[in-house]
């Protein structure tokens, strides 16, 4: 059976609606990544999936569970990690952890817990006292307080230094290998990259793809992109180049035909003896990708009649 | 019984949390003491307004300021600020149902209400001579629960119309500090006095006066159910309005 299970969830708040009749399946055990930028809906989604919000219209299953009936069973066996939520600030860390782990019936070892997170130096820290980074681990401890079978990650990492990220990745990862099903939402392609099994981008309220990252990769723009600077004097780009002036000056051109196109150039250079500075061409990358779906690209201008 | 264990435990933890507070701990607990202290030492020996001496007018005044201040004014004060943190939505999180959480934080604000108040009798009596009313242990007992139920339930109605928890002290200062005055527990007025009619009108009179009552010189005076009446229908309309008014979602 699949962890979770929806179809055409919609969510309106009076005339804007925030989730737009998604259709999503997270299978056990597997990390499933919502990936999208800031108000794509992904929040109030994962919300109604943790049973914080009631939905307007469609069914969702989550662990067999309906999250809208708030059964004390689901939220036995799910763990939530929250964007910014509070502990109590006077209590130590030992303390929240234990305090949380006494609401479930099949609590983590203490310890294990904040081994898991890194805070095993730390039980005896005031939670006010620790940094930024260490809040957040603690946040995750908690979530994790229950044992539960379905992890819920909203933006783990963000905020987060480097370090801290590729520390964070590698709790993700180690609950993959106890056989968690995850559900993070990030607005990080390359973290989707590097821990999700599946990921589903979301904008507007709409899924726009889904599948793993070399499907998605694989239905996007195959277009290379040619970029080269001219030098201050030199005479106009033939005509039959799409090619547009970027903001620094750069030439770019896309084409689906990059050997035709870059023949073509080349030529072009090598008779009028102007030179191609800094040529360059490349595979649209995953954050290529991720802006096109997500409609980020830059505006592209009308080929420039030369 | 696990839920009532979860109950005793979770006020256990936010008993803890309090009094490593130093906020919380200074204007819930050390305030009423201040209070009766200065209070004593400025009005002491002069006959109040009904005849009675200062001390025995301000340990029965004193006692109501310690329910008002523990219920009324420490829970609205932390729900608040615990909602808008985030706590109150983590918890939802989980699996602890959301009643015990909340009762925990109402019984932990009253075990400190009756904490004070067992304080305040007893230093009333050997400071300044004013006998605890043992004789009437039922009826303070009885007072003491409906004045706490009710000055909780508008604690919690008053924290969901707090719009952030910025704005907590200022809302919760300009509504309870204005009756204080008026329902003689900080001031004596006399009964006919416009202030005190309007003060009766609201919760805080009638529980100063039902302990006014009970704290009589020769513990004589009559408790008029009416005070009863007046913190019940308070109690209720705090309530109904806590439904109404109460969210987990932290407003930032």
């Amino acid at each position: 059976m699949a962890a979770i299970d929806v179809h055409g969830l919609r969510k309106s708040y009076g005339d804007v609606e925030a989730v737009a009749g998604i259709d999503l399946t997270v299978a056990d055990g597997e990390v499933f990544a919502l990936l999208g930028p800031n108000g794509a809906g992904k929040t109030t989604t994962v919300e109604i999936l943790e049973g914080y919000r009631p939905r307007t219209a469609g069914d969702v299953s989550v662990l067999g569970f309906d999250p809208a009936r708030r059964d004390r069973k689901m939220r036995e066996r799910i763990g939530i990690v929250l964007q910014s939520a509070g502990v109590e600030a006077y209590l130590t860390v030992a303390e929240v952890v234990d305090l949380y782990r006494g609401y479930y019936p099949h609590p983590r070892d203490r310890d294990e817990l904040l081994a898991l997170v890194g805070l095993e130096d730390r039980p005896r820290a005031r939670v006010g006292t620790l940094s930024g980074g260490q809040r957040r681990r603690l946040d995750v401890a908690v979530g994790l307080a229950g044992d539960p079978d379905l992890v819920f990650l909203d933006e783990p990492t963000t905020g987060f230094d480097p370090g801290a990220r590729r520390h964070a990745w590698e709790v993700v990862r180690g609950l993959a290998a106890l056989g968690k099903t995850i559900l993070l939402t990030t607005h990080f392609m390359d973290e989707a990259q590097v821990l999700a099994d599946r990921l589903a981008v979301m904008v507007g309220g709409r899924i726009v793809a889904e599948g793993t990252l070399g499907e998605i990769v694989a239905r996007g723009s195959q277009e290379t992109t040619i970029r080269f600077r001219l030098p201050s004097v030199a005479p106009a780009l033939p005509g039959d180049l799409p090619a547009q002036r970027e903001d620094g000056g750069a030439w770019e051109i896309r084409t689906a035909d990059p050997v035709r196109v870059l023949h073509r150039l080349t030529g072009w250079a090598i008779d009028t003896g102007v030179d191609l500075l800094d040529l360059a061409a490349s595979k649209p990358t995953l954050e290529d990708t991720y802006l096109a779906l997500t409609g980020q690209a830059p505006e592209r201008a009308e080929p420039s009649p030369a | 019984m696990t839920e009532l264990r979860l109950l005793v435990r979770q006020i256990r933890y936010e008993n803890r949390a309090f009094w490593r507070n130093p906020a919380a701990a200074f204007f819930t607990f050390a305030f009423p003491l201040i209070f009766m202290f200065v209070f004593n030492a400025i009005f002491g020996g002069q006959a109040m307004g009904s005849g009675q001496s200062a001390a025995a007018f301000f340990t029965p005044a004193i006692v109501c300021f310690s329910i008002v201040n523990a219920c009324y004014t420490n829970l609205a004060m932390s729900v608040s600020l615990a909602r808008d943190e985030g706590i109150l939505k983590r918890i939802m999180g989980t699996p602890l149902p959301a009643w015990i959480y909340l009762m925990a934080r109402i019984g932990q604000s009253v075990l400190i209400g009756l904490v004070l108040v067992a304080i305040v009798s007893a230093f009333g009596a050997i400071a300044y001579g004013v006998p605890v009313p043992w004789g009437r242990l039922p009826e303070l007992v009885l007072v003491l629960a409906i004045g706490s139920a009710c000055f909780c339930a508008l604690g919690l109605a008053v924290s969901g119309l707090i719009p952030n928890a910025r704005a907590a002290p200022a809302v919760v200062n300009a509504t309870i500090l204005p009756l204080l005055f008026i329902s003689d527990v900080f001031i004596p007025l006399q009964d006919d006095n416009t202030l005190a009619r309007i003060g009766s009108v609201f919760p805080v009179r009638h529980l100063a006066e039902a302990l006014q009552s009970i704290w009589t010189p020769d513990f004589s005076g009559a408790l008029d159910p009416i005070h009863l009446l007046w913190l019940l229908g308070w109690a209720i309309a705090g309530l109904a309005l806590a439904m109404r008014t109460f969210s987990w979602d932290p407003r930032v």
